[in-house]
């Protein structure tokens, strides 16, 4: 066990797959030599040298056009788009040229590859370079998301993602990189489609992702400690696939359903699980479903304005007594 | 009576080649004709883009490849694709999106697809594929591996940022791909020329990239040949890209649904006047090719046509179950539990 940075946890989990498979290989804007804008890739230059980690120029639809070329060739590539808002610029690999290429050629296309970015609000960088955009990606038959919120799951979901035969969408939280958590030591295999339920509880289930699992959690304890209600919360991690069954399960027992979104409101992932809650789960649940989103607007650049637009700890409980009458 | 040797003094191409070159420009001018004729009787759906009088540049630079090498085609691509050795009844079984199709009518005629033929899909999103064929070279230059990459496109499509971005980067890492611009004077309907900064879309932007401003006459299958070979060597010996304009013209509209009115009077007389398959069919004839040796090509290429053709109007359609399948690695398109 070792203590490691989420941002650690990026270069460590790279470089155990680089490590294990010389068909892994990793470019970039800034990934090499200045080890990334947000230093998640450091050292790998060194440890791997130049023909496998790779500058590119500003090119996002070079960097994943050369990805998807090389994956279909028998390369397993990891390619880094600096912000996940820059996804609208290289869209067309994300949305029509990867999740398509294997069904239009009746299975004979492969694409294993991994598109990593730098996500979600927190650093005050206003509404180009702070968007949660994982709805984006979850919308496109084809892809797999996944979205971590704590270093162990970095490496995890990562190396996961960069043994799975399809294209993984990686969502990085910026607001997470500077977070510490523990990481056992020797290698690290997650599965991609499972949530966790990182506290249990019986009286309301609330689903989060990324940045919003600990402020879940935080609220869960403040929650428990102010007005003895006791929630479980259950970090979804992978919104493609998406384990319907633990978060089902979740349901039947507490019988209600909160979902923590970073994303606009319109479309957001827990839009989605609420309407199969509400197919599935319509006679476990013991009053509506509740969305806590971001609102339908821009980011602001103004901290004390970004603050007030994502859901935050006391948000979140707030709504939550609320909902259930206490 | 003694056997030609194969090549004669002073021709570089030969005679072997020739006689290739000249069946597969016989067989793609009368299997874009058939899938004309069989838009006419609905039996075509959905929408399809000939090649008819853009022949040999699929040629030229096909038959100069080896085994290995990769093709990376647009919509306009059956061409490239029948040029590539892929079977007609497959290429028009799946423009007639039957179950006999290349990708049993789950790509349809934009989409034309055969890995084993090295046809790594024909893309319809203008200028995807330049990227897409960067990332192939790049992976043969990281693996040490000796096959090139070739990317055709559009005059059209040179103004798209893709475009931009492929030639810079494959510039940049010095990749073994090959780009190959099919100047047929238009976009779907607009002529390049109002729409284009420089006189050649391509070839006028190669200084940019450092590379050389080359074009061709694409309807001349030897000359296209020459051109091919020479980029596919440079490729190879490390040398980088190379990014080849082609001029050449399409007969037809820009797909089914155009019947490109807005050409002016005797533009495609003048283009006729060098139609690729009578060019080389001149050429056979200056080497000494008999006359009933190309005949029988003609048939042999009409014979394995109309078969198909007969055996694609007998096809079934797909399955049922082929919608569900393929969505990922596993078979399947299950995205929960
Ligand atoms: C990004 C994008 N924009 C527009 C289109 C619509 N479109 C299809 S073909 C075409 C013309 C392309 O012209 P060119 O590159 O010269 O190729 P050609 O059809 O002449 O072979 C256009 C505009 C498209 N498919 N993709
Ligand atoms: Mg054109």
């Amino acid at each position: 066990m070792a203590e490691l940075t989420y941002r650690d946890a990026v270069a460590r989990g790279i470089a155990q797959e680089m490590a294990r498979d010389p068909d892994v290989v990793f470019l970039g804007e800034d990934v090499a030599k200045a080890g990334g804008v947000f230093k998640a890739t450091v050292g790998l230059l060194e440890q791997f040298g130049p023909l496998r980690v790779r500058d590119t120029p500003i090119s996002e639809q070079a960097i994943l056009g050369a990805a998807m070329g090389a994956a279909m060739t028998g390369l397993k590539p990891i390619a880094e788009i600096m912000f996940s808002d820059f996804f609208a610029v290289c869209f067309d690999y994300i949305a029509n040229e990867f999740p398509k290429s294997r069904y239009m050629s009746n299975g004979q296309t492969k694409c294993p590859l991994v598109v990593r970015t730098g996500n979600g609000a927190g650093s005050r960088f206003g509404a180009q370079h702070s968007q949660s955009v994982e709805n984006w990606c979850m919308m496109i038959p084809g892809l797999k998301v996944v979205a971590p919120s704590n270093p162990r799951d970095v490496i995890g979901l990562l190396a996961a993602a960069v043994r799975d035969p399809d294209p993984v969408i990686f969502l990085e939280h910026k607001s997470l990189y500077a977070t510490k958590g523990e990481v056992p030591d020797g290698e690290i295999v997650d599965t991609l489609g499972t949530a966790s339920i990182v506290r249990p509880g019986k009286d309301a289930t609330i689903l989060a992702l990324a940045l919003m699992v600990p402020r879940a959690l935080a609220a869960a304890e403040k929650l428990k400690a102010e007005h003895h209600i006791d929630c479980e919360v259950i970090d979804v991690r992978s919104l493609v696939p998406l384990d319907t069954q633990t978060i089902l399960g979740s349901l039947a027992r507490t019988h209600r359903l909160f979902t923590v979104e970073e994303n606009p409101r319109l479309c957001g992932w827990g839009a989605e699980i609420v309407s199969i809650a509400a197919d599935e789960g319509f006679y476990d649940l013991d009053g509506p479903p509740v969305r806590i989103t971001t609102p339908h607007i821009p980011l602001p650049a103004a901290d004390i304005l970004e603050d007030i637009a994502l859901p935050t700890v006391d948000r979140i409980a707030d709504r939550v007594k609320r909902s259930l009458g206490a | 009576m003694a056997r030609k040797p194969a090549r004669a003094p002073n021709d570089d191409i030969g005679e072997d080649v020739r006689l290739r070159m000249y069946r597969m420009l016989v067989e793609i001018r009368e299997a874009e004709q058939r899938a004309f004729d069989l838009f006419l009787q609905n039996l075509v759906k959905g929408t399809s883009h000939l090649s008819l009088g853009q022949e040999a540049v699929a040629v030229g630079f096909a038959c100069a490849m080896q085994p290995g090498d990769l093709s990376f085609c647009t919509y306009r691509g059956h061409a490239h694709t029948l040029a590539r050795g892929v079977p007609v009844e497959k290429v028009l079984g799946e423009l007639m999106q039957r179950d006999n199709g290349l990708m049993r009518g789950k790509g349809g005629s934009m989409h034309l697809t055969s890995e084993e033929h090295g046809v790594m899909g024909s893309y319809a999103i203008i200028g995807a594929h330049l990227p897409i064929a960067c990332g192939a070279a790049w992976r043969a230059q990281y693996k040490g591996h000796s096959d090139v990459s070739v990317c055709f496109f559009g005059d059209g499509t040179t103004n798209i940022g893709a475009f931009h971005e492929a030639l810079n980067f494959a510039a940049v890492w010095k990749l073994p791909v090959v780009f190959v611009c099919e100047n047929n004077l238009y976009m779907e309907y607009t002529p390049i020329g109002e729409v284009t900064a420089v006189e050649h879309p391509a070839a006028g932007r190669a200084s940019a990239y450092g590379l050389e401003a080359i074009v061709i006459d694409g309807q001349d299958a030897d000359e296209v040949y020459r051109a091919a070979m020479k980029a596919y060597e440079k490729a190879r010996a490390g040398g980088g890209p190379s990014l080849i304009e082609c001029m050449t013209y399409r007969y037809s509209g820009h797909s089914r649904a155009d019947p490109a009115k807005y050409r002016p009077e005797g533009e495609l007389d003048k283009w006729l006047k060098r139609d690729p398959v009578k060019i080389y069919r001149e050429r056979l004839k200056q080497f000494g090719i008999e006359e009933k040796v190309i005949e029988k090509i003609g048939a042999d290429v009409m014979r394995v046509l109309d078969d198909a053709t007969e055996k694609c109007k007998a096809a079934p359609m797909p399955p049922l179950e082929l919608l569900t399948t393929d969505v990922y690695a596993d078979g399947g398109w299950a995205w929960r539990n």
